[in-house]
C-alpha cells in the first residue's frame, strides 16, 4: 500500500492557524475584557426557538432534533412544538423571576407562525438572534452560495418585519457553516455570530466582507449536550453550571477581566415540568452570586467591540 | 508484528499473578503519569482513503473549533493547575503544533514536560502508508521536536491511533523505547520488534477523558471519582509489584470550566497520598529498562 505523495505535503504548516479566518490568541495573555459594570461573570442565555417541518430535509444534513420516524412523525413534530407552546413560557417566566434578559435564537418561521409568542418576547425586552429560516435550512459546504445568501437574507428580513428590529446576531443550525458563511454573515450586516466554540470570550474574525465578532456559545455547556447527548440529570447539569461559574469567577478575580458563562437552552428540553424547577433554582443561584450579571449577546458584543483590537 | 497472522505476536502471555516485583523509586507503589495531548487538527485536510478525518463536510465548525479551544484556553488552564500540584506532563504531540502555535510547545517545554510523537497532525493518518512514507513521518517527528524543544523523543502514540503493521518495528529501529498504543497490561512489558528495545507503556483508553466524557458520558465529578478509584486500586496492587497509571487528557475537554475544578481534586488526592511516583513516561521507561537489564524485574 502507498498513499498519494500529496498526503505527506503540508501546505499550511507554518506559524499561525491553517486558515485566515482569525488569529491564534491565548485567553490568559490577552488584554482583559472589562464588562460594563465591572461584573466578574456575565451569564449569556441563548434560547433556541425552532420550528421543524414534518417534511424533513436531510440536505446538507438533518438538523439535531428533527423527524426520526417514517412520515408522518407526530411524535417528534409535536414534542418539538411543545417547546414553542409551553416550554418557552416556563423559561420566559424563569428569566422574569430573576430579571434576566436573554438572546432568543429564533427561526424566522417562528416569527411568521407564532405572533403572540414573538410579541411576548419583544415586550419582555429580550434580544432576537437570527437562527436560519426553519429547521430544514441547514448550512454546510455543498449548499450553493446564492442559496445560502438568500436563506440568510430571508431569515433577517422576516425577523425584522415581524419584530421591528433587524437582528445583530446569528446562530447557525447545529453551529454548522460552509466556508462562505462568515463572509455572508458580515455581508448581511450582522455584528456577531455564535457558531465557533474555540474560546471563552468574544474575538474578532476577518472575512472578505469585513470583520465579524464570534461569541463562542459553548456547546459543551448546552442542555442538549449534557441532558440529551450525555444523558445526565438536571441536577447534574445545574451542578456543572455552578462549577463552571465558580471556576470562571475565580479566573476573573485573578485576571482582572470579565468572563462569560454561555448557557444554550432548548425549550423542549429544559422547559419540561420535571426539569424547570431546578433550572429556576440555578438562575436564582447565579443571580445571587457576587459579581454576577445576565447579559444578551448584543450587549456583550457591543462591549467587546469597543475593547478588542 | 507477524503480519497477517491471527496472533500479531507482539508480546508473550504473562499472568498478573506471581510476577517478579517491579520496584519504583523510594518505595512508591504506582507510577502516575499525566499525558496531555497537545494537538493540531487541520480545518481542511486531504482525505486518507482508509479513514475520513471529520465526520461532517469541511469545515466541521464544532469539531474543529472545539479542538482549537485547547490551544487558546484549555492548555493554559490545565498546565497551570498541573504545575500547582507538581505534575509534569508527558505530551502526546501533533508535531506540527511546533510550527503553528510554538507558544504552547514552548510553555510545556519550560514546565519540564516530556514530548513524544502523536504524528504530524491529528488529521493525517498512517493507514495506507508505505515504509518510506512512514519513515518520513517518524524522521519528521524526531527532527521537529528536537528543533523546537531540544528533546529527543523516546515514545510514540500513533496519530489518531492509526497504525501500520510495521510501525512498532520502525520506532524501535529509530531508538524509541516505548509505545503507548498497546493496552494489554497495567505494567510496562517488553514488545517483540525486529531490532531495538521497545516496551509497552500503560496508557489508557478507559480513563482517557475522551472516553470518560463521550463514550461513558460521565459528568465531570463522576470522571474525577473514576480516576480516584483507578488510582486507589493501582496504588494498592502496586505494593506487590509496581503498577502504572496514566491519565490521558485533552485540554479541550478537561480544560472546560465545568470540568477543571472537579479534576483538580484528583491531582490533589494523588499528590497528597504518598504512594505515587509522580513522573513522566520516559522516566518510567528508563527506570523499568534499567531494572530489567539489572535482572531485578
Amino acid at each position: 500500500m502507498t498513499l498519494d505523495p500529496g498526503y505527506l505535503e503540508y501546505a499550511h504548516r507554518a506559524e499561525g492557524m491553517d486558515h485566515g479566518l482569525y488569529r491564534w490568541s491565548n485567553l490568559f495573555s490577552r488584554k482583559p475584557l472589562v464588562w460594563p459594570h465591572g461584573e466578574r461573570v456575565l451569564t449569556w442565555i441563548v434560547i433556541d426557538l425552532e420550528w421543524f417541518p414534518i417534511t424533513p430535509n436531510a440536505k446538507p444534513f438533518l438538523a439535531p432534533g428533527h423527524m426520526q420516524t417514517a412520515y408522518p412523525d407526530y411524535r417528534h413534530y409535536t414534542s418539538r412544538d411543545y417547546g414553542n407552546r409551553v416550554g418557552i413560557y416556563r423559561l420566559l417566566d424563569a428569566l422574569d423571576g430573576v430579571g434576566a434578559k436573554a438572546s432568543i435564537a429564533m427561526n424566522s418561521a417562528i416569527a411568521e407562525r407564532y405572533a403572540p409568542l414573538v410579541r411576548d418576547i419583544v415586550a419582555a425586552g429580550h434580544e432576537i438572534v437570527a437562527h436560519a429560516t426553519d429547521m430544514n435550512a441547514t448550512i454546510a459546504t455543498g449548499v450553493p452560495v446564492a442559496e445560502e445568501r438568500a436563506m440568510i437574507a430571508a431569515s433577517l428580513d422576516t425577523l425584522e418585519t415581524v419584530t421591528g428590529t433587524r437582528p445583530k446576531g446569528w446562530l447557525s443550525i447545529a453551529r454548522s457553516q460552509s466556508f462562505d458563511t462568515p463572509a455572508l454573515l458580515a455581508e448581511a450586516g450582522l455584528a456577531y455570530a455564535c457558531d465557533w466554540v474555540n474560546d471563552d470570550l468574544p474575538y474578532r474574525m476577518t472575512t472578505a466582507h469585513g470583520p465579524l465578532l464570534n461569541l463562542p456559545l459553548n456547546h459543551e455547556l448546552s442542555d442538549r449536550q449534557i441532558l440529551n447527548v450525555q444523558q445526565q440529570s438536571m441536577a447534574s447539569y445545574c451542578e456543572q453550571i455552578r462549577d463552571a461559574f465558580t471556576w470562571l469567577s475565580a479566573e476573573a478575580d485573578a485576571s482582572g477581566g470579565g468572563r462569560m458563562l454561555p448557557l444554550n437552552l432548548t425549550p423542549y428540553i429544559t422547559g419540561l415540568p420535571y426539569r424547570v424547577n431546578e433550572f429556576e433554582g440555578l438562575l436564582r443561584w447565579l443571580g445571587g452570586q457576587p459579581g454576577h450579571g445576565f447579559a444578551t449577546g448584543a450587549q456583550i458584543a457591543a462591549t467587546a467591540d469597543g475593547q478588542l483590537d | 508484528m507477524r503480519e497477517g497472522e491471527a496472533d500479531p505476536g507482539l508480546y508473550d502471555y504473562l499472568p498478573y499473578r506471581g510476577r517478579p516485583k517491579i520496584a519504583w523509586p523510594e518505595g512508591k507503589t504506582v507510577a502516575v503519569w499525566v499525558s496531555p495531548n497537545l494537538e493540531y487538527y487541520e480545518l481542511d485536510p486531504p482525505r486518507n482513503p482508509h479513514r475520513a478525518s471529520w465526520p461532517k463536510p469541511h469545515p466541521d465548525v464544532v469539531g474543529y473549533s472545539h479542538r482549537d479551544y485547547a490551544n487558546r484556553v484549555g492548555h493554559w488552564r490545565m498546565a497551570e493547575m498541573m504545575e500547582k500540584h507538581g505534575f509534569k506532563g508527558s505530551v502526546s504531540l501533533s508535531v506540527a503544533l511546533c510550527q503553528h502555535i510554538p507558544e504552547v510547545v514552548a510553555n510545556a517545554n519550560a514546565l519540564g514536560w516530556e514530548f513524544f510523537s502523536h504524528g504530524i497532525y491529528n488529521t493525517r493518518y498512517s493507514y495506507g502508508m508505505d515504509e518510506a512514507q512512514e519513515r518520513h513521518i517518524i524522521e519528521d517527528s524526531i527532527r521537529t521536536v528536537r528543533e523546537a524543544t531540544g528533546q529527543t523523543i523516546k515514545g510514540w502514540l500513533a496519530p489518531a491511533l492509526t497504525h501500520t503493521p510495521r510501525t512498532l518495528d520502525l520506532i524501535a529501529e529509530y531508538g524509541m523505547t516505548y509505545t503507548c498504543d498497546l493496552y494489554h497490561d497495567d505494567q510496562p512489558m517488553p514488545v517483540a520488534t525486529r531490532e531495538g528495545q521497545l516496551i509497552s507503556m500503560p496508557y489508557s483508553l478507559e480513563v482517557n477523558d475522551h472516553y470518560g466524557f463521550f463514550i461513558y458520558n460521565m459528568s465531570p465529578r463522576e470522571y474525577a471519582q473514576t480516576l480516584i478509584r483507578q488510582y486507589e486500586r493501582l496504588a494498592e496492587e502496586g505494593a506487590a509489584s509496581g503498577t502504572v497509571m496514566c491519565i490521558p487528557l485533552h485540554s479541550y475537554l478537561i480544560g472546560q470550566p465545568h470540568r477543571i475544578g472537579p479534576f483538580e481534586e484528583v491531582l490533589r488526592h494523588i499528590a497528597a497520598d504518598g504512594r505515587a511516583w509522580i513522573t513522566r513516561s520516559g522516566d518510567i521507561a528508563d527506570h523499568y529498562l534499567a531494572q530489567a537489564k539489572g535482572g531485578a524485574a
